[in-house]
């Protein structure tokens, strides 16, 4: 009896687009009402259209449903890099996740990124991440008089280094890394991708000093290989293959 | 436009610890140097002459001659009076060590949480590492294969002779 009422429900009317239900559950920190280190799930079922995406459902619980929902995105075409989040266990970009990928038969699960504190619903405090980011000295370094034209580089020489140019800072990688989430002391994939950017730049003189920073003991040796970052990175940038790139180089540079 | 929803918060179980807002999260100190590279080179080397060791170790004991019967008392003696075998099992128990207790270590600061924890759990790897490594360095090389007033039987040939 029911099949033959979905099917009579399910005739498209001329014109329509297709639509469907989805159950969103955001896992929610309210720091002025919940305990510290409390949190909970609230489920939101909401229609969407196949090209919606995950930011699309969170934009239309906020605006109607609970306007306390709290979560970042600036440019929402996977440039910008502020609405990397946990959706359904994985890191990825919320603009850049169609929800009909994502199974919306079963509710979908939106969660902070892992490893840094929350501030608020879906945001995290980023600043331990940048503090890395910053260590590694993210800026061109040179010796010398400045040339009067601009620093030549050929093709090959810029291919060198052209997948680290990619990076968008979401932090999905680095939260992502379960040597990461235990003490986050770990300076983490993002730091040294964006290391890798410098090391590997034929104009740039700085790489004797990335390398020393990056031969810590929460630098590039605390990293085990389980290629968790390079399945986050929404820019696909092949973050596993770079750090050990950087290995390389500080073994070449040691014997 | 949104269909029938159940709105604003439906359920509010309680789930996980999530860090607290602003927790102090800093790299506690810089910590350069060489010790990580080295240790991860030598994992990488003596991973691969272990294997060398540790299978050539099985054939010897395992295939040759006789095969697994042939191992007693008589059989390790033989074996430990000669500086050749002595020295690959010295080799092969000491890299066996080093290579796993290395391992455990970066698997104890990968886990732990707590420094006291880590510091912990790795006090009695150290412990467990210098006691195997003595006591087995010490049988190596003062073994002794023919004891006075033993069975001649159960003895290397090389004894009566």
């Amino acid at each position: 009896m029911t099949a033959v009422m979905e099917k009579a429900d399910a005739q498209p009317k001329a014109g329509e687009i297709p639509s469907f239900d989805v159950t969103i559950k955001v896992r929610r920190f309210n720091p002025e009402g919940d305990a510290a280190g409390e949190s909970h799930w609230d489920e939101f079922r909401i229609t969407a259209y196949g090209t919606d995406r995950v930011l699309d459902a969170l934009h239309k619980i906020k605006w109607e449903h609970d306007g306390s929902l709290t979560f970042r995105r600036s440019c929402a075409h996977g440039v910008c890099g502020s609405d990397a989040m946990r959706i359904n266990g994985r890191n990825r970009l919320a603009c850049k996740t169609l929800l009909k990928d994502i199974n919306p038969q079963r509710p979908i699960t939106v969660e902070p990124i892992k490893g840094l504190p929350v501030v608020k619903d879906l945001v995290v405090d980023m600043e331990p991440f940048f503090a890395s980011y910053r260590e590694i000295m993210p800026f061109l370094i040179t010796k010398g008089n400045e040339p009067t034209k601009e620093r030549i580089q050929s093709a090959e020489q810029r291919e060198r280094f052209d997948d680290t140019t990619k990076c968008i800072l979401c932090a999905a990688c680095t939260s992502s890394c379960p040597v990461f989430w235990t003490d986050g002391q770990y300076f983490g994939p993002a730091a040294i991708v964006n290391a890798h950017r410098f090391i590997f730049d034929s104009r740039d003189e700085g790489a004797q000093q990335r390398l020393e920073i990056l031969n810590d003991k929460e630098g590039v040796w605390r990293c085990r290989t389980t290629f968790n970052c390079t399945e986050a990175c929404p820019r696909g940038i092949e973050v596993t293959k770079a750090i050990q790139e950087v290995k390389r180089a500080m073994i070449t540079r040691a014997f | 436009m949104s269909g029938a929803t159940h709105g604003t918060p439906a359920v509010a179980e309680r789930v996980g610890t999530l860090d607290a807002p602003r927790s102090p999260y800093v790299r506690k100190r810089t910590t350069r140097g060489n010790y990580e590279l080295y240790s991860w080179v030598f994992m990488r080397a003596s991973g691969v002459v272990l294997v060398v060791l540790v299978f050539g170790h099985l054939f010897v004991n395992l295939m040759v001659g006789e095969g697994v019967k042939a191992i007693d008392f008589a059989f390790v003696g033989g074996k430990w009076s000669s500086p050749f075998w002595q020295i690959w099992d010295l080799l092969m128990l000491w890299l066996a060590m080093i290579h796993g207790t290395n391992g455990l270590r970066t698997i104890i600061n990968d886990y732990a949480e707590r420094d006291v924890t880590r510091g912990v759990l790795k006090g009695l790897l150290y412990l467990a590492f210098t006691i195997v490594v003595v006591l087995g360095t010490l049988v190596i090389f003062t073994f002794e294969p023919c004891p006075v007033g033993a069975d001649p039987e159960l003895l290397a040939s090389f004894c009566t002779a």
